[in-house]
């Protein structure tokens, strides 16, 4: 690895401002599992690199019932795993940050890592898009804001201009009757990159029987994170016990898909798995939806009432 | 480029060193400071062999700075046994015969350690869930998770007969 120089600005401010100095030459250092990879890979070379842990408002991880949830762009998988607010308000966010990497790089790789950096098959993106999150990012003309949903723009590239930073992902708080889910197919159990991944989040109406709101969002079938708006749409006003309707939407969303063939699989598998995880995707919501235990990766199938591997609560203030 | 002086509690001693931005510290840990018991696999988060605690949190110190490492503590393969001997997990691997050559063993004690720190009673599928991020090419893992979960029941038995 070339040598670069390291900061460690305990502002904002001050972290635009050394990050906008050297342009392409300066990157930020959240969890660095992937920037680290990089770098050793001769991805690119840096001058600087900005850590941005130091920083208060991006090392926030905070709930209010009004506002919702606020993940801070440098707070890790394992710290949203670890909090129980967001454990039990937010199971389908929980389903993405248990399934990245193994538990060490879950204890570095963040949300936002995952998003800036971009990839089509980042599983926090799909999750975050169908829980409606919102970007806030502040550059060096100003704070702006950005739907997750549209802030990708191809493989590895993303809204963000030269000198901007992510600061936080907000989450809107859970509304009545709704649940999400995201799973992805990988050929084996852990540790890999999705072949495809599906997230769903439904609100449910009329005692829990009827789809009222619909999103879906698939990950590593097109050069984005793809939101599947019209799939999602054939289901509003249906039964959720409905198995034809969820088909028909799986269906639809297959269709939708852009695939590529590569070594992780042949674009005509990859549109078959979009039809299945989105199924499965909007099942598991519904479930949820209606209060039912849906497990994540950190939570055992078969002993629902084990205890989850869950760090003791994070000491006040 | 010049040094950066870096102050931690490295296995509950104070440690300073210096090092240069680009340097892990994994790199820093095994070569400037003589804790070889990390290892080198991969150096790119997948094998887990250099895994370390750091603030209580399990981490691979191969995608860690060692400059990020300031005011941190640190916990390695090192600073598992005590003044008395082996940790119960270090005693359940050689029972249980949970290595063969041994290049994974200190990342594989580490994470274990990490997760009965959190959880002192894993179900098998949590121990298994939690050592995904280790890769063992000898065992077969079959072993190391029946190690885990022996130790685990010698800590809660010792716990239970201290309190």
């Amino acid at each position: 690895m070339k040598d670069f120089e390291y900061v460690a600005p305990r502002t904002l401010r001050e972290a635009i401002s050394l990050l906008a100095e050297k342009g392409e030459r300066a990157r930020i250092l959240a969890g660095g599992t992937d920037l680290l990879v990089q770098l050793r890979g001769r991805r690119f070379e840096l001058d600087r690199v900005v850590d941005i842990k130091h920083i208060p408002e991006l090392d926030e991880l905070s709930f209010g019932p009004r506002r919702g949830l606020r993940i801070g762009a440098a707070v890790s998988c394992g710290r949203l795993y670890d909090n129980p607010e967001v454990v039990e308000r937010y199971p389908g966010l929980i389903d993405s940050a248990s399934i990245i990497g193994g538990v060490q790089i879950q204890g570095r790789a963040t949300f936002g890592g995952n998003l800036c950096n971009a990839s089509p098959s980042g599983d926090a993106i799909p999750s975050l898009i169908v829980h409606g999150a919102v970007a806030e990012i502040a550059g060096p003309n100003g704070k702006r804001t950005m739907p997750v949903a549209e802030f990708c723009t191809g493989p590895g590239q993303s809204v963000l201009q030269p000198g901007e930073i992510l600061v936080a992902l907000q989450v809107p708080p859970p509304r009545k009757f709704s649940g999400g889910h995201y799973l992805r197919f990988i050929p084996r159990n852990e540790m890999d990159i999705a072949v495809v991944g599906a997230g769903a989040y439904v609100e449910l109406a009329d005692r829990k029987r009827v789809f009222k709101t619909v999103r879906i969002a698939l990950a590593a079938v097109a050069p984005t994170p793809l939101v599947a708006a019209e799939a999602a749409e054939t289901l509003v006003g249906r039964q959720v016990s409905d198995e034809e309707a969820i088909a028909e939407a799986a269906e639809v969303a297959r269709a939708a898909a852009r695939p590529i063939s590569d070594m992780r699989g042949p674009a005509d598998f990859r549109r078959h798995l979009v039809g299945v995880l989105t199924a499965r995707a909007l099942k598991g919501a519904v479930a949820r939806a209606r209060g039912q235990f849906v497990p994540n990766a950190v939570q055992d199938p078969e002993h629902a009432d084990a205890p989850l591997p869950v760090r003791r609560p994070e000491a006040a203030g | 480029m010049s040094k950066i002086h870096v102050q931690t509690k490295i296995n509950g001693e104070d440690t300073e060193f210096l090092c240069e931005p680009r340097q892990s510290l994994l790199e820093v840990l095994r070569e400037e400071l003589g804790f070889t018991g990390s290892k080198e696999g991969c150096n790119d988060g997948n094998c887990g062999a250099c895994s370390v605690i750091v603030d209580g949190t399990l981490i691979n110190s191969c995608l860690v700075l060692a400059v990020e490492a300031q005011g941190t503590e640190i916990i390695t393969v090192e600073g598992l046994a005590g003044p008395e001997g082996l940790h119960p997990l270090q005693q359940k691997f050689l029972e249980h015969a949970a290595l063969q050559c041994g290049i994974c063993t200190p990342g594989f004690l580490v994470a274990a350690k990490a997760l009965l720190d959190k959880n002192p009673d894993p179900t098998e599928h949590q121990v298994r869930h939690w050592l995904a991020g280790n890769l063992c090419r000898c065992t077969g893992y079959d072993k190391i998770v029946r190690a885990v979960l022996d130790a685990a029941q010698v800590m809660r038995e010792e716990t239970a007969a201290a309190g």
